[in-house]
């Protein structure tokens, strides 16, 4: 066992823990410690953009981004601090910037943006171009630039370490475990503070957009130390991922014209969003699919619809639409321009299904796609374990895994990039300030002894059972009975499977006995979290008994604002959850009914 | 349709060298040969080592010989290379464990290059963004696609002859930055490529260009290279 002492350590190296990096090693001695190497992480895979009101090709402002945001939260984010977000939002897309993202441009050498989804003028109640891009591989430049950023300032990583346990003394935050995935050696660091980037848990469902390396770790390891998690039953279904495969096809093919044609061949977006149509937010867009299919309108009766994004029927669509370029003339499409727009959504299409979009429409089905819940944090990335908000010392999350909440019942499209960098930043910066002035924590006495638990339990199982099927079995009750349309009686079963399959994996046994490189060991540890999660998200999913952005009840159609405009808090005490309450921060918007 | 999949194994803790295990399985056309070596690892051999995590060829994690070339497993499906795979790491770099290969080498080569954005010039007045025309930012929009899985610089006959070779995706990097009109370190970054290990090893040999998965035309990126090399301008 080795054990390094870091002012700052930060886990996880996606956009948030990057950025929080970053800010962090300005002003304290700060680790960056990451499963993956931090190019690989998933922010890299994030397409569309990032948005912020700077207003480049039209008129727009972050009062406008404030109350979208609200409205596509369904009224459950925390309004101060979506203000607080939407506000720092151009500022911070001119710092990555600065940092050197290459952004495409306007012909006058700015930022160039993109209409997306729930994104409006909200005096016309047309899609505003706000989403700032670099072609549709937006996250990649990001999760590259900050990447650099961090290189350029010698920031110290900790490259294909696993963390596996959170370490707690007398209610502060004294370090984290990590295993050596190179080696199997275990190592201790000691912090004064620690920040938790480590993304959300989109493997826990059958058809997803998100990577391997999403197993909801940081919300897995906060839950086993007795900290709570907030709105574990809000999960984004995006609207289009590529039919079976759940690949992403970015919200901007719509953005930049794109519509979703069902099996009659009609257009049905005008039917749900009469005003915004394909660029109603995703929780509307993904149930306008989920209808068609199920009133028999999939494509040959099956259940997948089409994205058409030929030139042809963009020109045809923004011709009735009266859509117009910010020149005024109006808005016509080659298909070079489709293709230099989106080369990456066309090579995926190309090689996953043979595909090409240009000439053919590309079958689709929503995926699961975003973490809406999480460790629950202030607007300044401090974790808060409570309903009042109290702030646990030293403890930070940022990003996808944190809970802010600015993404409420449902995220905006281009608003996680803003929220991991926004956050991210701020934890940075609070950790920082927190390490100059706290003393570190003594270490407990053996502060391995609950990661090799961990271990042990894997590699001493019976071998009855086999983990690559009860993931399987899991992936698929929750994306069937957890999903986009959700009732008490598919809940409880669900629930029910997830104990079951619980029961099943403690019967699990690692057969790589190794350490180098033991991925089986750490595969089989991430479903041990996934399982967790998933029991979360089912339990806050049957507990919430009404309709709210991405969470669909058959049973409650209804949003409930007299009874359920609270956030969920869920606890794990003595094996069994424990769910809460916390109010939701109202400042300027009242709720009222979301249509588009 | 029933595959046959040869996968090259070595683990450090048992083996003393190499060798070869054949698995036979059912599988789609459609099927990802990442989907197979899950399939395998999930059901037949818990021990098969190797990386992943996107699935979709944006992370680059997963880059390996397959059928004797380099691809991401994750975009190569069954019906690209056949009912017949042979599964291989990445050549020119140290076998760790079966498929995983020692990166630090490859990394360390990225970082030579001075792999970020440098400008130190005062900021627009306004606070906003410097100003880039769509013309100068597209000359450097390729090399912008690069997701350093390896494949190029492991598919090169320069750098199988010896590591201290910069290799393709560093000259990609260093390409990304010398063009990009913003940028000011230009100078610094062509002193570092023209050095005895850096630009004068590419042989034009194309195999990059060919192994690359984001499609970027590494050979030309560094032909631009070489060109602002000898005409000193950028």
């Amino acid at each position: 066992m080795t054990t390094h002492q870091f002012d700052v350590v930060v886990v996880g190296a996606g956009g948030a823990g990057l950025m929080a990096g970053l800010y962090a090693s300005r002003g304290a001695k700060t680790a960056v410690i990451s499963k993956l190497y931090p190019t690989r992480s998933h922010t890299g895979a994030a397409q569309g953009g990032i948005s912020a009101a700077l207003g480049n090709s039209e008129e727009d402002n972050p009062e406008w981004h404030t109350y979208d945001s609200v409205k596509g939260s369904d009224y459950l984010g925390d309004q101060d601090a979506i203000e607080f977000m939407c506000y720092e939002a151009p500022q911070a897309v001119l710092e990555l910037e600065h940092m050197g993202l290459p952004f495409d441009r306007t012909p006058e050498g700015r930022i160039s943006q993109r209409p997306f989804g729930g994104h409006t003028n909200n005096v016309t109640g047309k899609p505003v171009r706000r989403a700032c891009h670099a072609a549709d591989r937006t996250g990649h430049m990001i999760l590259q630039t900050l990447y650099q950023q961090c290189l350029k300032n010698n920031v110290n990583f900790f490259d294909e370490f696993q963390v596996l346990d959170l370490l707690i003394v007398g209610g502060k935050a004294a370090g984290v475990v990590a295993v050596d995935l190179a080696t199997g050696e275990l190592h201790v660091f000691q912090a004064k503070a620690i920040i938790f980037a480590t993304g959300g848990h989109g493997r826990i469902f059958e058809v997803t957009s998100n990577a391997y390396a999403y197993t909801g770790d940081g919300a897995a390891m906060f839950l086993r130390r007795g900290l709570p998690l907030e709105d574990m039953e809000f999960f984004q279904f995006h609207p289009t991922g590529i039919y079976k495969l759940g690949i992403l096809i970015t919200e901007g093919v719509r953005g930049d014209g794109g519509v979703l044609i069902n099996g009659k061949g009609e257009r049905f977006m005008p039917n749900y969003a009469p005003k915004v149509k394909d660029l109603a937010s995703r929780d509307v867009v993904s149930r306008a699919i989920y209808t068609e299919i199920r009133e028999g309108r999939g494509v040959n009766g099956s259940n997948y619809v089409y994205l058409d994004v030929r030139p042809e029927t963009v020109n045809k669509f923004a011709a009735l639409d009266g859509r117009t370029n910010p020149d005024g003339s109006p808005y016509i499409v080659t298909g070079e321009q489709i293709l230099q727009k989106l080369p990456d959504i066309i090579d995926f299409c190309r090689v996953y299904l043979g595909v090409d979009p240009v000439t053919q429409m590309m079958p689709i089905q929503p995926t699961a796609h975003y973490t809406m819940g999480g460790i629950p944090t202030n607007k300044f990335g401090e974790v808060v374990i409570d309903d009042k908000n109290t702030v646990f010392p030293g403890l930070y999350a940022a990003g996808e895994c944190a809970c802010v909440s600015v993404h409420g019942g449902n995220r905006l499209g281009t608003n996680s990039l803003l929220d991991l960098v926004v956050f991210g930043k701020h934890a940075g910066l609070k950790a920082a300030e927190y390490a100059q002035q706290a003393g570190f924590v003594d270490l407990p006495g053996s502060p391995t002894a609950e990661a090799e638990a961990q271990f042990d339990r894997l590699r001493n199982g019976s071998g009855s059972e086999n983990g690559f099927d009860i993931a399987n079995e899991m992936k698929k009750v929750m994306f069937d009975l957890v999903g986009i349309y959700r009732s008490e009686a598919g809940m409880k079963e669900a629930i029910q499977k997830v104990a079951e399959l619980k029961e099943r994996y403690r019967k699990v046994r690692v057969s790589d006995t190794g350490k180098i490189f033991n991925t089986e060991l750490l595969n089989m540890w991430e479903l041990g979290n996934m399982l967790d999660i998933a029991e979360v998200v089912a339990t806050s999913a049957l507990n919430r008994q009404e309709s709210r952005g991405g969470h669909s009840r058959e049973d409650f159609p209804k949003r409930d604002d007299q009874n359920w405009l609270k956030h969920t808090l869920v606890w794990k005490q003595d094996g069994k959850l424990k769910i809460g309450y916390k109010p939701v921060t109202i400042t300027r918007y009242q709720p009222k009914e979301r249509t588009y | 349709m029933l595959v046959t999949l040869k996968i090259f194994r070595y683990n450090p803790e048992v083996d003393k060298t190499f060798h070869y295990e054949t698995y036979k399985l059912e599988a789609l056309e459609t099927d990802r040969v990442l989907d197979l070596l899950e399939m395998v690892k999930g059901h037949t051999d818990g021990t098969l080592s190797f990386r992943r995590s996107c699935a979709h060829g944006v992370c680059g994690s997963d880059a390996l010989r397959i059928n004797g070339r380099n691809h991401l497993a994750c975009k190569t499906l069954v019906r690209d290379v056949g009912a017949k795979i042979t599964v291989e790491p990445l050549l020119g770099l140290k076998v760790i464990k079966d498929l995983i290969v020692d990166m630090q080498p490859f990394f360390d080569n990225y970082k030579k290059v001075l792999p970020w954005f440098v400008n130190d010039s005062p900021l627009p007045a306004d606070g906003k963004e410097r100003l880039q025309s769509p013309e100068q930012r597209a000359i450097f929009d390729e090399t912008t696609k690069c997701i350093l899985c390896a494949a190029c610089t492991t598919s090169c006959p320069s750098f199988w002859g010896g590591e201290a070779y910069l290799g393709p995706a560093a000259l990609v990097t260093a390409h990304r930055f010398i063009f990009d009109s913003r940028d000011e370190a230009a100078d610094k970054r062509m002193h570092v490529i023209t050095e005895t290990d850096g630009i004068a090893r590419c042989h034009t040999v194309f195999n990059c260009t060919m192994a690359c998965p984001r499609e970027i035309e590494i050979t030309k990126a560094i032909g631009e290279l070489k060109m602002a090399m000898i005409t000193g301008k950028v």
